[in-house]
């Protein structure tokens, strides 16, 4: 079985004005999200309380409000999740919800009003530690972002790392945008969730770079774009194909794997799919644009003997 | 071209069996048990010890499975969780002093397995349901501590030296003595020189007031902090073994913080109550010379703090310390043999025996305090008349309110004292039906995943995809048998971790079968196409994986709790892809076709 047979190249650089104009779009569209609407920061980053619990008969949800508002718990929300008897609360900081006690005083209000609830699960994150897993966040992006870097500027030349580098930053920011939009709940989780994109769909673009690179040797005559174009079409295949495997894997954790994955598998759901898209249309009419040549990567090419040995040989 | 020495596939099978044999351990799962720990120095988990509790559980008619001694502690197996309550139950009427009795889970494995050291995979709090706390040294409170017992220290000190100085105020950790004169200061000055060495003091004349100001040192409160919290650490240690857990994590991380996690704790309230407690205990003199009715109107003497007992009346407490939980061996609570009162018993070492008989020696007649001093909080618990001199580092302290209370003051006093309070910054309490809940979720999505991309390979790539697939398996099981063996922490986005390293492995398998059958198109016999394909491909496999590999080392070292079991699972997972999808993959293609001379076409 086979799925595509292409037979010539399609000319993706011709069309790069408009797939630059595109993602350009998308991500200043992530941008203003982010914004103006801002990341739905979990309680994992804003510090606050979070209670799951389980009520024997379906929870009435209203008078578990009335009843924590009247015990002098301000702003909270509760709700339900899942079944009509699984109900979720959460706790700012503020005021006297803001510390390791928070727990035990809602639970022994809500054990007054339904004797046969029980506790499943409490995350209490004092604010400090919420700035700190923030900044520690943050960091770790940019410790990718900055190891990728380095990586590909190494292994190929500065233009494919700034290229690669600048189409997988943009996934990120989409992926932070959709959040954003949607105000769905940025944990800790989805953040593993989103350097892992990061990590993984530079490969997208080392995949099509490799092919570039190999081609830059093999084909002495032929004109740049077209050399890309060339490199796209031939590693399309493999592209759909491995993406869509691992979409399959992250399918299957958003549909199998809870309320707890579920932003996680989204994340990279958004991620994967801007991964193909960002590093077949964005990298490489970037690499264009800071215009790489044939000759600085020949160059480069000899003057490293590690680079050679496992490069392409006719 | 397309054959590998046999050396080469021994080795690949021989990666394969043992990694099966460590990931075995993880079918047969784990088995409810009961673990028996001696928690002091005396008691032994030895033969005995399991003769002691087989012979108590034969007779409460409960069927064990198993009981055995591993790490200090005996394990007995049972059955079903119900036995295991039950025994629970009887083991800790019998087993109530000196040992602590916890709920545990033991590998089922058969013992062969046990024996060479195959373990399940290790499941995180999110899969098998506890507690995690992150607590907080309070570190400006354990210098105050610090500074407050020199400043004590000084004062009789000075006082013994027949060194007079006329006043002693503390005021954010500082010190400031006053003396009349100058050469008063200058003696008293290097005697502290002297005979303080965390301590740093600078003269300063104000007038006629000749003062000396200073504290500790920096390098006395660094190694402060730093015993501050193994102090902490200790203690929480005892406490948690008073609390009956198995396999607790008390780590210091970071300077000031301390993470107790404890898998299979249910009643949080109660642990957080026994972790969070700070009481330490305080022997002091009551001052009986000084008006306690002037002192009720606010003018307490200098040298001493009001406090009110239990019985409501007031009473003046001298601020000098003679006694501090600090020196307690052991502490049981009981009945006083007259009063029939609820009473603690309370052992002391050699030093704190030594001065108490000489506290009591030279205070017969007169009331001495003794306070439990709880989250900056004093209560004076009984302040007895000493009748005699109380030798041997024996001492009954009555004034229990209930057996009870008796009962949780010995365990607070037993467990000691933490150098500095702390409070809880982060929390993460998970439920057992949710641990059971995520386990079958990650496990679920684990295999639907797996099945489909599976079954697509198959389809797609024919016999390839077959040795894509199994390939695939191999990887599966290289990483859980690496896990079970690192003993590596498993969390649910570890598990996730566990679907999306799958994912991104057939990557590797994907890009090589492209690759063959790009170079079959290009008109190259199948056995060039092979060897082609594999050797082009493993350049853009390194490449890939190794950015995979930044984005996973970064989260590991910035990551914290379950994203960091995420990110172990993630370099594993592309560790041991790189194995399966290119080794194992081409031994599999090699024995197929290598030995044909002539093959005209391959399944691809």
């Amino acid at each position: 079985m086979e799925f595509f047979r292409i037979r010539r190249d399609i000319p993706f650089m011709r069309y790069g004005k408009i797939t630059t104009a595109i993602s350009l779009l998308t991500f200043l569209f992530a941008v203003w999200a982010l914004t103006f609407k801002g990341l739905n920061l979990g309680i994992d980053f804003t510090g606050g309380t979070l209670i799951e619990v389980t009520t024997s008969q379906p929870a009435n949800i209203d008078h578990i409000r009335t009843s924590l508002d009247q015990a002098g718990f301000r702003d909270v929300t509760v709700q339900n999740f899942g079944a009509s008897n699984d109900v979720l609360i959460r706790l700012p900081v503020h005021g006297n919800a803001g510390n390791g006690k928070t727990s035990e005083a809602v639970m022994n209000v809500l054990h007054v009003q339904e004797p046969g609830i029980t506790l499943k699960r409490v995350d209490f994150v004092g604010p400090q530690v919420g700035h700190e897993l923030y900044d520690n966040g943050a960091l770790a992006l940019m410790v990718v972002a900055g190891g990728i870097l380095v990586y590909l500027a190494l292994r190929f030349e500065w233009r494919f790392a700034l290229a690669a580098i600048i189409a997988n930053v943009h996934d990120v920011v989409i992926i932070l945008g959709f959040f954003a939009f949607f105000q769905w709940e940025f944990s800790l989780t989805v953040l593993a969730g989103v350097l892992a994109v990061l990590g993984y769909s530079v490969n997208e673009s080392v995949v099509v770079f490799d092919r570039i690179r190999e081609n830059l040797r093999k084909m002495r005559k032929t004109d740049i774009p077209e050399i890309i174009d060339n490199a796209i079409t031939a590693t399309m295949s493999r592209t759909i194909i491995t993406h869509g495997m691992t979409e399959t894997m992250v399918l299957a954790m958003l549909f199998f794997g809870g309320d707890a994955l579920h932003n996680f598998a989204l994340a990279l759901t958004i991620g994967i799919l801007f991964g193909i898209y960002s590093s077949v249309l964005v990298a490489s009419p970037m690499l264009l644009m800071l215009g790489v040549r044939r000759e600085h990567f020949i160059k480069a090419a000899t003057s490293k003997t590690g680079v050679s040995a496992d490069g392409a040989q006719v | 071209m397309n054959r590998f020495p046999l050396w080469k596939n021994l080795l690949i099978v021989a990666i394969l069996l043992v990694a099966f044999i460590y990931a075995l351990p993880n079918v047969f799962g784990e088995a409810p048990a009961v673990q028996v720990t001696p928690t002091r120095a005396a008691f032994h988990a030895d033969a005995r010890l399991v003769q002691e509790i087989k012979d108590e559980l034969s007779a409460a008619h409960i069927p064990w499975d198993d009981a055995e001694v591993s790490d200090d502690s005996v394990k007995v197996r049972f059955q079903s969780t119900d036995w295991q309550l039950k025994a629970e139950d009887v083991l800790q009427n019998r087993f109530r002093d000196g040992y602590s009795v916890a709920l545990n889970l033991i590998s089922a494995s058969p013992a062969w397995l046990t024996a060479i050291g195959a373990k399940p995979m290790y499941l995180g709090l999110d899969l098998r349901g506890g507690v995690h706390f992150l607590l907080q040294v309070d570190m400006q409170a354990a210098l105050d501590k610090a500074v407050q017992r020199n400043a004590n220290d000084l004062r009789s000190q000075l006082r013994d030296q027949q060194i007079h100085y006329s006043g002693l105020d503390i005021s954010h950790q500082n010190i400031v003595l006053h003396f009349a004169d100058a050469a008063t200061r200058n003696q008293a000055a290097s005697f502290i020189a002297h005979n303080y060495p965390d301590l740093m003091f600078n003269p300063r004349d104000n007038g006629t007031d000749f003062l000396l100001e200073g504290g500790l040192r920096a390098d006395a409160i660094k190694r402060l902090q730093d015993s501050a919290v193994q102090q902490n650490i200790t203690t929480l240690r005892n406490r948690v073994n008073e609390l009956g857990v198995a396999e607790p994590v008390i780590q210091q991380q970071g300077t000031d913080r301390v993470v107790v996690e404890l898998p299979g704790v249910q009643d949080t309230a109660k642990a957080k109550e026994i972790l969070g407690r700070t009481a330490s205990l305080e022997i002091r003199m009551v001052d009986e010379s000084h008006d306690i009715a002037a002192a009720m109107q606010g003018q307490v003497p200098f040298d001493d703090d009001l406090y009110t007992e239990r019985n409501g009346m007031p009473i003046l407490v001298k601020k000098t310390v003679l006694l501090t939980g600090d020196y307690i061996t052991d502490a049981s609570p009981g009945f006083d043999q007259q009063s029939g009162q609820a009473a603690v018993h309370v052992n002391l070492d050699s030093r704190g025996a030594r001065i108490f008989r000489d506290v009591t020696r030279e205070n017969v007649g007169k009331r001495m305090a003794i306070l439990l001093v709880e989250k900056g909080k004093t209560e004076v618990i009984t302040a007895p008349v000493i009748r005699e001199e109380i030798g041997g580092g024996r001492v009954q302290i009555t004034g229990m309110e209930s057996a009870q209370e008796a009962s949780d003051t010995a365990l607070l006093l037993r467990a000691g004292a933490l150098a500095a309070p702390m409070d809880i910054v982060e929390e993460r309490t998970v439920g057992p039906s949710l641990g059971a809940d995520n386990i079958r979720k990650g496990f679920h999505s684990n295999l639907w995943g797996f099945v489909a991309v599976v079954g697509f390979m198959i389809l797609y790539y024919r016999l390839f995809g077959m040795f894509s697939a199994l390939a695939l398996t191999a990887n599966g099981l290289l990483l859980v048998s690496l896990l079970s063996v690192m003993q590596a922490t498993l969390t649910l986005p570890g598990m996730a971790g566990i679907a999306l390293t799958l994912g991104m492995a057939i990557d590797a398998n994907v890009l090589i079968n492209e690759r063959v059958r790009e170079e079959l198109r290009n008109g190259n016999s199948p056995q060039a196409a092979i060897h082609a394909g594999y050797d082009r491909a493993w350049g853009t496999i390194l490449d890939s994986n190794i950015t995979n590999l930044i984005a996973g080392v970064a989260l590991f070292w910035l990551g914290s709790g379950p994203v960091r079991g995420f990110a172990v699972v993630l370099c594993l997972g592309i560790l041991t892809s790189m194995f399966s999808a290119v080794t194992l993959s081409r031994a599999l293609v090699n024995l197929t076709y290598g030995r044909r001379h002539r093959l005209s076409s391959i399944s691809i």
